[in-house]
């Protein structure tokens, strides 16, 4: 394919869940092609990218892994705001964190106005004998929710590609039919520039954080 | 007065002498000694005191952090854009000098932090299963260790406990384990309290020490049976204290207990214990902590201008308070806001942050980190990222800017970009590999080792740990000499400028100045004269080594 038809986009993908589920081994899966047993738990958040190249779009994705301790719970908000996608990560093996995800759509839906990818993640599939969530009740939970539904293991790297796939997918519908998803494109980004002021800097997010606010504040009158 | 149950000292075999200062000094130049200040260098060891507990921490609106902030909105006013300012501020308070901002990052995040934390404790108080999401696995090994002799061994114990005596953190054993013995604690810290209106400090029980502090609605016990004082022991527990508010603010921490004095704060810390532990290790073999003072990594001056300036001009971006650059436990670099110093305790909760969590290895990481020093009331934000592929050398961007970390992972690539050109990385990768200095490069017969200090600049030195200090005995016995020393020094009543004391295995001389501390450890044979003698020679060294070992001047955005 010519290089000159190729269409870029950049966008923000948010992946939530309990503690412990797997949230930083899948994305260091995917990201990395790595699992390893002894990952330490994440401490605030983390930022990934990674590229990939989908029908006529060069895609960057911007991941942010984020902590499941309770004391970042707070800082959650700041991640999900700008998200043009999330995944949703349970373990199959913890009914509870299958709980949680609820809270989290809950919270999503409480909090984000503006269309938003969402996938939920089955993790730990190889740990079948141990399962306490059904494939069944997650699927239609999922579909509930308008999400999209994998079952992945980070151990034995299934379903993590297919899944960032498909979202990504969503991610091009999305930027293609909705016209402020807020989604970046490469091409039109202005060159950064270091002495210009950290406005110019700023990649593009879908809301501004000033407008939120405003929002916000609308909602409690 | 407090109560102080002690039991005789004996100190018998112990021959010292002490001088009056200066006599001694043969060198008029201070090594390692500037006037610009890097890091607040102002506060001793003699300053930390049970009176400071009453002193209440600056409340939040005073906070550093909170006028950064202010100045930041403010210049948010200035912005030609109309739109961003109305977002920002709300039009009445527009007109006002000092403009109350009440959507700026900090706060606004306390308060969600606060939200959260009540909705946490009605959680607690409404169902009875909100304990099972704690995750302690709590197995029948569990109880047996906490009643094992091995339990009882351990040389050190360091707890944390609530006011009502709920259990939050203990070093050896699972704390939910040792419900009974918390209690006794607390309960004998509320009876002198209460009966005498008086504070408990200390029990010292057969070659036990108990060292107890109370702080902020928490009770800190340390229980010793190595060579601490009850003062270092205080240090030991204020660093505790320190962690706590670094992970919570003090504002989070009072909040919190003013709403529920009964609150469960393993909620909060879950997933903090790592830290805590990390702390506890790193002062039994890192100095810097009981010499309030930090190791610089020892590098060429103009290597490190170079890493310093390329900090500087590729980190200029607003709201960033610190820029420093640590590896292995050292400082490489500082780089820091107009009129804002880094305090060392505070650099040793950073240090201490980077050291516990392998998780930054990982990616480029955004965390909220607290410096109780800088500012108990808010957090900071702090962009951590590794410069090389074996993760050893760590950058550090900490911000007030909350939404700042696009901008400062640009800042962090330029500067990766630039070291590795200027081959600065390079030469930090290999003073890590030479391993500091040994004490032969001294070349000063029947010295062992030393620690030395630049008060000036809160900055030391001391070769490396050679036999026969290479065993862990060893180190540890090595350790508790300085601590003897340190604590003859500072805590013997009348402050000893030197100190000359033979033990059985060695001679140690403690010499402060007002410019330096220095102990010194030699073989068992040096006679007093020439063991100052010798000092005067390693002076000189380290003076003429000083552009390696110290960080001397100091840089700003
Ligand atoms: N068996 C199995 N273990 C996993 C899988 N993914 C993660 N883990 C383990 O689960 C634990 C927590 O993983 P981590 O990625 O830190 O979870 P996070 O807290 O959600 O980021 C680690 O011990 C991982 O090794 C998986 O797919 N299968
Ligand atoms: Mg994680």
């Amino acid at each position: 394919m010519n290089d000159l038809n190729m269409k870029s986009l950049e966008a923000k993908v948010v992946v939530l869940g309990s503690q412990g589920v797997g949230k930083t081994s899948v994305v260091i899966r995917y990201v990395g092609g790595m699992f390893s047993k002894a990952v330490s738990p994440t401490i605030g958040a983390s930022f990934f990218t990674y590229k990939l190249t989908l029908e006529q779009y060069r895609v960057k994705l911007q991941v942010w892994d984020t902590a499941g301790q309770e004391r970042f719970r707070s800082m959650a908000p700041m991640y999900y705001r700008k998200a043009n996608a999330a995944m949703l990560v349970y373990d199959i093996t913890s009914l509870e964190s299958f709980y949680d995800i609820k809270d989290w759509v809950k919270e999503l839906k409480k909090n984000v106005d503006t269309p938003i990818v969402l996938c939920l993640l089955g993790n730990k599939s190889d740990l079948d004998s141990g399962r306490k969530v059904s494939k069944e009740d997650a699927a239609e939970y999922a579909s509930s929710i308008n999400a999209l539904f994998y079952e992945t293991s980070a151990l034995k790297n299934t379903g993590i590609e297919d899944a960032f796939l498909q979202v990504s997918k969503q991610l091009i519908h999305l930027y293609e039919t909705v016209p402020n998803s807020g989604m970046g494109s490469l091409i039109s980004q202005q060159p950064p520039d270091m002495f210009a002021g950290s406005q110019a800097l700023k990649l593009p997010d879908r809301q501004e954080p000033g407008q939120q606010q405003t929002s916000e504040s609308n909602c409690a009158c | 007065m407090a109560t102080e149950i002690r039991e005789a000292e004996q100190n018998a075999s112990v021959s010292d002498s002490d001088s009056g200062q200066s006599d001694f000094i043969e060198t008029n130049e201070i090594p390692g000694k500037s006037s610009n200040t890097l890091l607040v260098a102002n506060d001793s060891f003699e300053d930390l005191s049970y009176a400071e507990l009453n002193n209440t921490i600056v409340a939040s609106p005073m906070g550093t952090i909170n006028s950064l902030v202010k100045k930041k909105a403010k210049r948010s006013l200035s912005l030609p854009e109309r739109e961003h300012v109305e977002d920002t501020v709300s039009e009445s308070e527009v007109d006002d000098s000092e403009v109350e901002t009440s959507e700026i990052c900090d706060d606004s995040q306390v308060d969600m932090i606060e939200a959260r934390v009540t909705e946490l404790s009605l959680q607690e108080t409404t169902s009875q299963t909100a304990d099972a999401q704690i995750p302690h696995l709590m197995t029948n090994t569990d109880t047996d260790y906490v009643n094992s002799p091995e339990w009882k061994r351990q040389k050190k114990h360091i707890f944390i406990l609530s006011e009502s005596g709920k259990p939050i953190y203990s070093r050896h054993g699972n704390e939910d384990k040792l419900v009974t013995i918390m209690g006794v604690m607390q309960a004998l810290v509320s009876f002198v309290a209460d009966s005498n209106k008086d504070t408990l400090r200390s029990i010292v029980a057969g070659d036990h020490k108990f060292v107890f502090m109370t702080r902020d609605h928490l009770t800190f016990v340390g229980v010793t049976r190595g060579k601490e004082s009850t003062q270092q022991m205080f240090l030991q527990l204020t660093y505790m204290y320190n962690q706590v508010i670094s992970i919570l603010t003090h504002s989070t921490l009072t909040r919190i207990f003013k709403q529920h004095r009964n609150y469960d704060l393993r909620r909060p810390l879950s997933g903090a214990e790592k830290f805590f532990d990390n702390l506890l290790n790193l002062m039994d073999v890192e100095p810097g902590l009981l010499l309030t003072s930090v190791r610089c990594l020892p590098l060429d001056s103009n290597v490190r201008d170079i890493v310093s300036q390329t900090i500087a001009q590729h980190a200029k971006v607003k709201d960033l308070v610190f820029a420093l650059i640590i590896a292995q436990n050292q400082l490489v670099a500082v780089v820091r806001m107009k009129k804002y110093y880094l305090h060392p305790m505070d650099l040793h909760l950073i240090l201490n942050l980077i050291n516990a969590s392998e998780s930054f290895k990982a990616a480029e990481s955004w965390t909220p980190i607290c410096l109780p020093k800088f500012d108990a009331a808010g957090f900071l934000q702090a962009h951590v990222s590794y410069l090389d592929e074996e993760c050893q050398t760590c950058l550090l961007l900490l911000s007030v800017d909350i939404e700042a970390f696009y901008t400062l992972s640009e800042c962090k690539a330029k500067i990766q970009e630039r070291l590795i050109k200027y081959n600065a990385l390079a030469a930090i990768n290999n003073s890590l590999k030479r391993n500091s200095y040994s004490i032969q490069q001294c070349s000063i017969s029947d010295l062992r080792h030393f620690l030395y200090k630049s008060r000036s600049t809160a900055q030391y030195t001391s070769p490396e740990l050679e036999a026969p200090y290479n065993t862990k005995e060893e180190k540890e016995r090595l350790f508790g000499l300085y601590y003897y020393l340190h604590d003859r020094i500072h805590t013997s009543g009348r402050t000893l400028k030197i100190l000359f004391h033979v033990g059985a295995y060695e001679t140690l001389l403690g010499w402060v100045t007002t410019g330096f501390e220095l102990y010194a450890v030699f073989g068992p044979l040096v006679t007093k004269m020439s063991a100052i003698h010798a000092v005067n020679k390693l002076l000189r060294w380290i003076k003429k080594e000083e552009d390696r070992l110290f960080i001397l001047s100091s840089v700003t955005f």
